[in-house]
């Protein structure tokens, strides 16, 4: 395998804290991966890069919204070059806090950027602070960042969000049901519908929706945190007998598949 | 110009801050039945008209304040 040739950028502001992670994470499949500042984001062309990343956590403190803010100011800043970039067909993937910033700027579902929200990551129905281990169910495997999984395969990884409520209205649900733009569902460890049930779907989203992504694939974003479930030693087991590698690799190991096959 | 903009959720959807509230409120022996949590932004806007002063503050709403999947909003004048 030679990702190498390969670069992602992890965009960070003030308040991410998860963008070593997330850059461990692409470095250790072998993407060379940039951690750039929003301040210093124009000495940049985001245009040399094949993925983007926003990484998990409080952007902005998360004023307003989750996400609102860094949302909004990104895609007013970078809207040429990100345009450019979302209809070229590069990867642009948001966890977590990154989920919340591709939603609230339109970037998610809707193709391109659009003015106002389809949908929100409103607060969790519990009105706390989720931090837990959630399986989620494969609903769309044929996504760049999905490839190397099997349609239905149960995954077990963590989220960590207060803001992860997923709502919309009814029209745009049956949309992103006939698009299969439904990536990831919460669902029991067995593989079953959670049906809404806590703690399995953790903030009452509708649907169980845990991870969207945009009608052409490639932007997803997800509430759970792959790259807290890459390593071994990183799971709940990692005491006993840890396994190699946890299940949030496999969105990793798709990217980099997904590049091999297109990208020369 | 003062400009009080207040969001708020939409009827029907459920505001699990304010349901917690409500719950401490009661605690406290209130007789409070439920309680909905919103946003108050006291904004100062450098405009000539009142009219001017709502359509822009309308404008940032939609697009920064409020998120019209679960957010309502009201809009009034504070001063002139």
């Amino acid at each position: 395998m030679d990702a190498g040739k390969f670069r992602a950028i992890v965009l960070r502001t003030g308040g991410t804290n998860c963008d070593l992670e997330t850059k461990i994470a692409l470095e250790e499949m072998g993407v060379k991966t940039e951690i750039v500042h929003m301040n210093k984001i124009e000495s940049k062309s985001l245009l040399d890069y094949h993925l983007i990343v926003f990484p998990g956590g409080f952007s902005y403190g998360d004023y307003v919204r989750a996400g609102a803010v860094w949302g909004k100011r990104v895609f007013t800043r970078l809207r040429e070059q990100l345009e450019k970039f979302i209809d070229e067909g590069r990867l642009m993937l948001g966890i977590c806090n990154g989920f919340q910033v591709l939603v609230e700027a339109g970037v998610l579902p809707g193709d391109g950027i659009g003015e106002t929200p389809l949908v929100a990551l409103a607060t969790n129905s519990s009105a706390k602070y989720e931090c837990r281990w959630v399986w989620l169910r494969v609903e769309n495997n044929r996504t760049p960042f999905t490839l190397a999984m099997e349609k239905g395969e149960v995954l077990k990884i963590p989220i960590g969000h207060a803001e992860g409520r997923f709502l919309t209205d009814e029209k745009t649900l049956e949309k992103l049901k006939e698009g299969s733009q439904i990536v990831f569902k919460y669902v029991l460890p067995n593989g079953e519908d959670a049906n809404g049930l806590y703690p399995y779907n953790p903030n009452g989203s509708l649907y169980d929706i845990a991870g969207i992504c945009n009608r052409n694939g490639n932007i997803m974003g997800m509430m759970p945190h792959p790259e807290r479930a890459f390593f071994g030693w990183q799971l709940p087991e990692w005491g006993e007998a840890p396994p190699e590698r946890g299940d949030g690799r496999k969105v990793f190991e798709s990217v980099i598949e997904y590049l091999e096959n297109n990208i020369s | 110009m003062k400009i009080r903009a207040e969001v708020r959720l939409k009827p029907g959807h459920f505001d699990p801050e304010g349901d917690v509230t409500a719950k401490s409120l009661r605690e406290l022996g209130f007789p409070v039945d439920a309680v909905k949590v919103g946003k108050v932004y006291v904004l100062d806007v450098k405009v000539n008209s009142k009219e001017e002063a709502l359509r822009l503050t309308e404008e940032m709403c939609r697009k920064l304040l409020a998120n019209p999947v679960k957010d309502d909003y009201t809009i009034e004048v504070l001063n002139t």
